[in-house]
Order: structure tokens, then C-alpha cells, then sequence
């Protein structure tokens, strides 16, 4: 009999520790997907940061460095610097990275650093139990904004794909989402393209991926399922705003 | 063997010449005085031997590029000063934590705030107490010549791989900026093991690796601070650099590291010219401290007198090393301003005449 679906090599037998209906696990099998098609399992470092995701050595079979909160972009350059034949990889959220880290994967991505940051958007704080994040849309609840996000204390939602696309640096800079099969179908295909620039040594690659976090946004799996398309999308569109074809060299 | 070439040169450079000797190819800072020539050197001389200078967007980026590049086992370094050493303290921790190998250098200036860009020793709790969180130890390294901070520099890699352990060399404004002759030297080892069980090279052909500070299991996280501990236990046992000048008939001994044991070795020479037995203990591992040392010798000199460019912080170290019964005098120079060799012989004269 053939097999038809199996666990990605790239991928541990370890089962997720994520909440029911939490899309964390689906980012962490694209991803999986993408180094065994690429064949680099062996060649791959990734770097995890801290929140819901930091367990990231217990479900990939590749070498993995934990870095400080914020820090994930700027570890990733050190070891690209050194292993520059790698695949070098972040998995970062969106408090991790669109706020106590916005400076370091700003700076990566305008290098141009070889690496590829996958870039988890909840609009929440998952692990530290449901703060307002940088992406918390307007007027959504968390424990830090019991009454809603307000835009005159607490600014807007912010954009990273926007942003990045915005700068030179960066090979390709996309926004998917995982909440249908077929918006699984096409991040599993934007993924795939980002650390294809970064082995074909293209430069910074950056997937923005919506996802759910049911526990924190206080909704069953399903509604929050459909909150991917009825609010986030909406305010967060998908698509792939850069994409490089050539190399820029001085 | 021909006679080793003597070259005329500034502290900073020193180090950075040192490091480049010990096989550091990976360097990545942020500006600030005075410790630019440290950048400025490795941008200019990395290339050449095929390694990589990056310039970070600020020391928060630069230590946990570090950190990166540590994790792959290469020697790699960072170096800044004050405000910038501030901003690194959670990548300390970091490091303290994963047990990564690497070298930092503070040469250190004026606080706190902005503060100013001449000497000090003021950053001596913040570089053996810690200052990041948790419960660590870094190796503190304390030169007092050019030569000395060309030794210690490549002191800082092998001491830093055989304990997995960040490696601090803490230097001051005078130190980086005076030139002076150093005769530069490569040691035999210009790189770590490289079959390491820890480093991160990816998988290939056995089981991944991870790198964490992580520790939730059920006692997990005691037991790693225990091995920490025994592993700063052994660094103490092992590891202490100290220079002791003219202790063995000293009826008082001073206590200095770094620019100012310099100074206090002059006004020594002067102070012995006139008769009064007076000697120096350098510690040259700020951590490990010469605990040791100073009990012994607190059992026969009993007077001592701790100079800084501090309002007081080695001084502590001091006195918790002694032994009962001996007394300590602190002569202490808050940034801003460096004691001369007269000022210094003035107090360790005045000080011995009371004795
Ligand atoms: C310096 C520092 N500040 C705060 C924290 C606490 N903290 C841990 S995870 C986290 C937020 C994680 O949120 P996000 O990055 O969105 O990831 P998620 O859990 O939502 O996937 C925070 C604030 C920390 N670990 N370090
Ligand atoms: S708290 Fe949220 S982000 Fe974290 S695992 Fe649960 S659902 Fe996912
Ligand atoms: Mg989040």
C-alpha cells in the first residue's frame, strides 16, 4: 500500500502542546514540510523565541537555539554569519517580534540577512496568558485591554509585512493565513518560496502567518477560525507585497 | 627563534589584535568611547583572515549576535562600555544560562547615565555581582598594561571554552586609549574542540541539539544551577590570577586591579625609597577573586589599604577575604577624576605612618 501522508522527517513524535484549534501546530508542519522538500533538515538551525512557541526543539528534528524574548532576528544573524551553507530559520510572535524584538528583525530584514523569519500574528500575548499585543486589533479584549484596544492610548495594529516590504533588504515578505484548506495550500507554498530565497542565498525572507489562539481570545476553535476571515484579514491583508528575483550586489 | 617584534600600539588595538592571534573571527559591536579602535580594528582586519565583522543596531543586537555565533562553537567577540554593557546584561544572563563560550570587553567609563568617556573602575559590582537576573558568574579579567591586555584577551577564549562561560575583559578609558610597546605572540591553540557535544551545527547524521535556558521540569532548573555552581567552584579552585609585589615583608598592603595598581606600583617604588615596607596585591581574575591569597596573608600583614576609581566596591571582597582582626582603609576616586602617583603616595604614606 502506498503511503500518502506521513509526519514530515523534519518533525519530532512528540505530540503539540498546543491549545485545541490553536494554528500554532499547523505553522510548525508547513514549516517542517518546507525543509524536507528542500532536503536540509540536516543543515538546519532554528532559532525559537519566547511564547507559546519556545518549545520548538521538541517538535523539529533539527538543532535549535533558544533566544531571549525579542532577540530571535539578531541570533539568527550571528549563526548565519558563521554557518553561511546552513539553513537558518526564526519562529517568532507577535509580541516577540512586533514589540520588544522590533528593532532587531527590522535591522535583519534591511541586511538582508540570509535567514528566514517565520513570524507567528495572533493579535495576543498567548503564552503570558492574553495581553494586548502590538497587533491586538481595535477594540479587541485582553487583560490588558479589558475594554477594548483603544487607538488614542494604544495606537493601531501594526503592520510588519507593510513595514518590511517597505525596506531593500528582503528577498520576499508575505502574509498568509492557515485558516482554510486552501489558504493552507497557498503558506504552504509562500513558505516554501521563503527558504528558497535563503538557499538560493537571495537574502531575508519573511512569512507573516494569522493565526488562532482560542484560549486567549476566549472562543471555541471554530469561532475563532472564522475570526481569521471576518476580522483579522480584513485589517491584515494577505499576499506577498515583495518578492526579489535577482540579487542585488554592490 | 628571532627576537619577538616589539609594536608600538594603543590598548584597544591590542586587544584587537589579540583576539584576531587567538583565532576570533567573528565580531560584532556597536559604537561607543572609548573603545571604538576595537570596531574599527576588527572591520578593518576580519576580512583578511576570512571572518566577519557585522555592526550591530545596538548592544542588545550585538550580544545576542554573539550569542548566535557562539552557539556554532567559533571564537567570536563583543566589546562597548558602559551604557552599552548595561544594555548586554540580559544576554549575560543568557549566556550564563545556555553555558555558551565567548568574550566581551567593557572598557568601562564614567556613570552612571551618560555620564563621561574617561576612566573608571566603577563597573566592578556590575561586572563580578552580576547584573543581569539570576544567580551567575561571569570570568572577570582586570589587565593594567598594553601587554597585559594582549595576554588576557587571548586568556579570555581559552579560559571562556574550557568553562562554557562568558569571559569579561574589563578595562577602563586609560587602558584603551594609552599606546604603548607590546611584543604580540599567537598561541598554539587559535580555536575551541571541535567535536564539542553541545555545538550547534546542524543534525547531520545524529540526534539535534538544542541550546536553552529553559528549565520547567521538576527540579530541572535546581540541578542546573547546582552544576552552575560547581562549575564556578571549580573556576575559583583553578583559575585565580593574582600578582602580588613585595608582600613578604610588607607591613601594609595595598589592594588594587587594573589603571590603578599601575599607579599604586610608582608610588610603591617611591614609598619603599623611603623606607616604609609597603607592597601590592593585583588581582588580575576579578572573578575568581583571590580569596585565597588575602586570607593567607592577612594572617601575617595585617594592615591594608583597597584603592579604586569607585566609591567603594572591591573593597567589600576585601574585607569579606581577610581574616578577623586585620584592618582595611579605602582610598577611593568616584569617576570623574584618576589619582595621580603623588596622590597615591601621599595616602599610602599618611596611611602607614598611623600604623
Ligand atoms: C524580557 C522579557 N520580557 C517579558 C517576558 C515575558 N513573555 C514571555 S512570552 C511573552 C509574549 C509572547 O507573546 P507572542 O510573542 O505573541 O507569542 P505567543 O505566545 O502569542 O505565540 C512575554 C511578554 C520575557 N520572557 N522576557
Ligand atoms: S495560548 Fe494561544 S497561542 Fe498559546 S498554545 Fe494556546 S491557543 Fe496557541
Ligand atoms: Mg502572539
Amino acid at each position: 500500500m502506498k503511503q500518502v501522508f506521513k509526519r514530515p522527517e523534519s518533525m519530532t513524535d512528540k505530540p503539540f502542546h498546543f491549545c485545541p484549534g490553536c494554528h500554532h501546530g499547523i505553522v510548525h508542519r508547513l514549516v517542517a514540510e518546507a525543509l524536507d522538500h528542500f532536503d536540509v533538515r540536516e543543515k538546519t538551525v532554528g532559532v525559537a523565541s519566547v511564547g507559546c512557541s519556545v518549545f520548538l526543539y521538541d517538535y523539529f528534528a533539527v538543532d535549535v537555539i533558544e533566544a531571549p524574548h525579542g532577540r530571535a532576528s539578531a541570533v539568527a544573524a550571528g549563526t548565519k554569519r558563521v554557518l553561511n551553507d546552513h539553513v537558518v530559520f526564526t519562529y517568532q510572535g507577535d509580541g516577540d517580534l512586533a514589540a520588544i524584538g522590533t528593532a532587531e528583525v527590522i535591522h535583519a530584514a534591511n541586511r538582508g540577512d540570509n535567514i528566514t523569519v517565520i513570524f507567528v500574528n495572533n493579535s495576543i500575548y498567548g503564552m503570558t496568558g492574553g495581553q494586548m499585543a502590538p497587533t491586538t486589533l481595535l477594540g479587541q479584549k485582553s487583560t490588558t485591554s479589558p475594554y477594548g484596544r483603544d487607538c488614542r492610548r494604544d495606537g493601531y495594529p501594526i503592520k510588519m509585512t507593510e513595514m518590511l516590504a517597505a525596506l531593500e533588504g528582503p528577498s520576499l515578505v508575505s502574509r498568509v493565513a492557515v485558516n482554510t484548506p486552501s489558504n493552507v495550500k497557498k503558506a504552504r507554498k509562500v513558505i516554501r518560496q521563503a527558504f528558497q530565497m535563503q538557499i538560493e542565498g537571495k537574502g531575508f525572507s519573511f512569512v507573516e502567518v494569522l493565526s488562532t489562539c482560542p484560549t486567549n481570545w476566549g472562543m471555541t476553535p471554530q469561532a475563532a477560525n472564522d475570526r481569521i476571515a471576518e476580522e483579522m484579514i480584513p485589517y491584515f491583508p494577505l499576499g506577498t507585497l515583495k518578492q526579489k528575483d535577482v540579487i542585488d550586489v554592490l | 627563534m628571532s627576537t619577538p617584534k616589539k609594536v608600538f600600539t594603543k590598548g584597544n588595538e591590542a586587544i584587537a589584535m589579540a583576539a584576531i592571534n587567538a583565532g576570533c573571527h567573528y565580531y560584532f559591536g556597536y559604537p561607543i568611547t572609548p573603545q571604538n579602535e576595537i570596531p574599527e580594528y576588527m572591520a578593518m582586519h576580519l576580512p583578511a583572515v576570512g571572518g566577519e565583522f557585522l555592526q550591530a543596531e545596538s548592544e542588545i543586537a550585538s550580544i545576542n549576535m554573539l550569542l548566535g555565533a557562539a552557539a556554532t562553537g567559533v571564537r567570536a567577540m563583543t566589546s562597548s562600555s558602559g551604557p552599552g554593557i548595561s544594555l548586554m546584561q540580559e544576554g549575560f544572563s543568557y549566556f550564563a544560562g545556555n553555558e555558551l563560550p565567548a568574550v566581551v570587553v567593557n572598557m568601562s567609563r564614567q556613570g552612571p547615565g551618560l555620564g563621561g568617556i574617561n576612566a573608571t573602575q566603577g563597573d566592578y559590582f556590575q561586572s563580578v555581582k552580576g547584573g543581569g537576573h539570576g544567580d551567575y558568574k561571569l570570568i572577570v579579567l582586570a589587565p593594567h598594561t598594553g601587554q597585559e591586555l594582549y595576554d588576557l584577551t587571548i586568556k579570555a577564549f581559552e579560559l571562556a571554552e574550557k568553562y562554557r562561560i562568558l569571559t569579561l575583559v574589563l578595562g577602563d578609558a586609560i587602558l584603551g586609549q594609552i599606546k604603548e610597546p607590546i611584543v604580540p605572540w599567537i598561541p598554539e591553540k587559535t580555536s575551541g574542540d571541535a567535536d564539542r557535544d553541545w555545538l550547534i551545527t546542524g543534525a547531520k547524521g545524529r540526534e539535534p541539539r538544542r541550546i536553552t535556558s529553559l528549565f520547567l521540569a521538576d527540579g530541572a532548573m535546581e540541578k542546573h544551577n547546582w552544576h552552575l555552581q560547581e562549575k564556578y567552584d571549580r573556576i575559583e579552585r583553578d583559575d585565580v590570577m593574582v600578582e602580588e609585589v613585595d608582600t613578604e615583608d610588607a607591613e601594609l598592603v595595598v589592594v588594587a586591579f587594573g589603571s590603578v595598581a599601575r599607579i599604586v606600583k610608582s608610588s610603591i617604588a617611591q614609598v619603599r625609597e623611603k623606607g616604609m615596607k609597603v607592597g601590592l596585591v593585583r588581582p588580575i581574575t576579578l572573578f575568581p577573586f583571590p580569596r585565597k591569597t588575602l586570607l593567607e596573608l592577612g594572617g601575617r600583614a595585617k594592615n591594608f589599604l583597597v584603592a579604586e576609581m569607585n566609591t567603594g566596591q572591591m573593597v567589600e571582597d576585601v574585607k569579606l577575604s581577610l581574616p578577623d582582626g586585620c584592618s582595611v582603609e579605602f582610598y577611593g576616586r568616584p569617576g570623574g577624576s584618576v589619582p595621580t602617583p603623588e596622590d597615591l603616595f601621599d595616602v599610602i604614606s599618611e596611611t602607614y605612618k598611623k600604623l
